[in-house]
């Protein structure tokens, strides 16, 4: 274990997402798998959503998924995000959903996507989507 | 067997708006004040009768700090947050309260100015080490029109619902609120009108979300026999029901459905009437598409139908379902917590006394509210005329 920053120390985690950002740091996505059923789930729980077993680990995910719903965003929300930009829920293969935004000019609900990182200074790298190759 | 909670029936005996629009003359306290006031009298009664008391929005221990304000002292108090459905759990909370024996007057109040106030916030807060800091602020949502649209737009990709079905939502809100004296915004308005106003996040335009107001109001809850000198008519509490699901929007299933499928079920049962029983609807209209989910989730229409029931003018002055018919949170007022305005523009209209826009011979009505960010809160109330 080594000595790593606590982005819960920052108020960018909690204690129980700071595994998650770690990896994020790695430009690894990860979400919870449940040992007892082998549900995926994010964001972590104690427990499983699916059947309340308590032993679960992080397992890294393949980082492809689809696009469940989209907008794009043409007002100012966000010093960081200049308008207009794709923000969108994508559903990740192995189960979990995920707010994200799609690096692109546009996409559709349906379409298939790949995790890509967004640098951000002093925090982990963002998990964003890019539309896949094909 | 009647229900539990209908046995002995409880009634609205009083509601009154506070002031609306834009207001400088007032504070959120004094507002409540002055409206509580009105439907006390409403009911012959007065602050020294409220022996509970509901608020949502007021301040951190909402109840208590109104409960000072006004000089009550309750012995059954609530200021739970669901949003701006709130007014209507209180309701279902208030009958049960006074079934079983727990008070006799509630009090259900609220007033805010966020239109003077300019405090509308728009995202969530950064780097709190909230799981909204963490997994929403990043990316850009807005609070709540982000959420609502990803609704939206879902919605419409699986139904097949257009712009032109949404656009309706907010022509249908508009006719009413020109025959309501008190609506904010009162020009006529065409369908071609807001589809050209500006998108905000797709497919949400500005004319597709709500007003932000001014305004609140006051009801009073209670046994007939508590209102024995009303000067007005008492409104029966037919029936009530609530339900709340997700907070964050990615750890919805299904953004195509609401928690109104549970509490217009609940609703709806204990009343003993069917949605096409209903002579008025007063839908939480905070975005047009939202009109739609509702009028499928309480039954009004099959799921995904409604874009279709909605297009023959059916909610509009005149149509077989009116609905909004005060203007609506589109164009009437919406100041932040729409609930409690719903309920009184469903009393306003089974007690006959809605002017220009009464319905005419309303005998059942269902205020429906909704609360949080894109459908966490629902709660479901079906009113009659004695
Ligand atoms: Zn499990």
């Amino acid at each position: 274990m080594t000595d790593n920053l606590s982005f819960s120390d920052l108020g960018a985690a909690d204690p129980t997402t700071e595994p998650f950002w770690q990896a994020c740091v790695e430009r690894r996505l990860t979400v919870q798998r449940c040992t007892a059923c082998g549900s995926h789930q994010f964001y972590p729980r104690p427990f499983c959503l699916s059947c309340e077993a308590t032993e679960l680990e992080w397992v890294g995910a393949k980082g492809s998924g689809t696009i469940y719903s989209l907008t794009t965003v043409r007002m100012p929300v966000s010093e960081d995000l200049a308008p207009p930009y794709l923000l969108a829920l994508v559903d990740l293969d192995e189960g979990p959903r995920l707010l994200t935004n799609i690096e692109a000019e546009s996409a559709g609900i349906g379409d298939r996507v790949t995790v890509a990182w967004r640098r951000r200074d002093g925090l982990p790298p963002l998990p964003v989507f890019r539309l896949s190759a094909g | 067997m009647p229900h539990i909670l209908t046995a002995s029936p409880v009634y609205i005996v009083g509601a009154a708006e506070t002031p609306l629009g834009k207001v400088l003359d007032q504070s959120e306290l004094s507002m409540v004040a002055l409206a509580a006031k009105e439907a006390l009298g409403e009911a012959g009664l007065g602050l020294r009768d409220v022996d509970a008391l509901f608020t949502n929005y007021m301040g951190e221990e909402g109840s208590v700090q109104l409960g000072e304000y006004l000089g009550v002292r309750p012995r059954y108090a609530e200021s739970s947050d669901m949003g701006g459905a709130s007014f209507e759990f209180f309701v279902h909370h208030a009958m049960t309260a006074i079934a079983t024996g727990r008070c006799d007057v509630a009090l259900i109040a609220y007033a805010s100015r966020q239109r003077s106030r300019r405090n509308r916030k728009k995202a969530a807060a950064a780097l709190d080490g909230s799981l909204s800091a963490q997994f929403e602020t990043p990316y850009g949502i807005h609070f709540p029109i982000g959420h609502y649209a990803l609704s939206a737009a879902r919605y419409m990709h699986q139904y097949g619902a257009t712009p032109e079905h949404l656009a309706e939502i907010a022509v249908a809100a508009r006719q009413w609120a020109g025959l309501n004296p008190k609506a904010w915004v009162r020009d006529p308005l065409t369908i071609e009108e807001v589809m050209a106003s500006p998108m905000l996040c797709d497919p949400l335009r500005k004319l597709d979300c709500c007003l932000v107001t001014d305004g609140g109001g006051a009801i009073v809850v209670a046994r007939k026999d508590r209102a024995r000198d009303a000067a007005k008519r008492p409104v029966r509490v037919l029936g009530a029901g609530e339900s709340h699901v997700q907070w964050h929007v990615a750890q919805c299933p299904d953004l195509t459905v609401t928690p109104g499928v549970a509490s217009g079920r609940e609703a709806f049962a204990m009343a003993g009437v069917k949605p096409g029983d209903v002579d008025v609807f007063e839908p939480y209209d905070n975005f047009t598409h939202a009109v739609l989910l509702y009028l499928e989730d309480l039954g009004f229409c099959g799921k995904g139908e409604a874009g279709a029931f909605v297009s023959e003018g059916r909610l509009r002055p005149g149509g077989s379902l009116p609905s909004m018919t005060s203007g609506g949170g589109l164009s009437y007022c919406h100041p932040g917590a729409l609930g409690i305005l719903l309920l009184i523009e469903a009393v306003r209209q089974l007690r006959g006394e809605a002017g220009d826009r009464q319905v005419p011979g309303a005998e059942i009505a269902v205020a429906h509210g909704t609360g949080g960010l894109a459908f966490s809160t629902a709660s479901t109330v079906v009113l009659a005329r004695d």
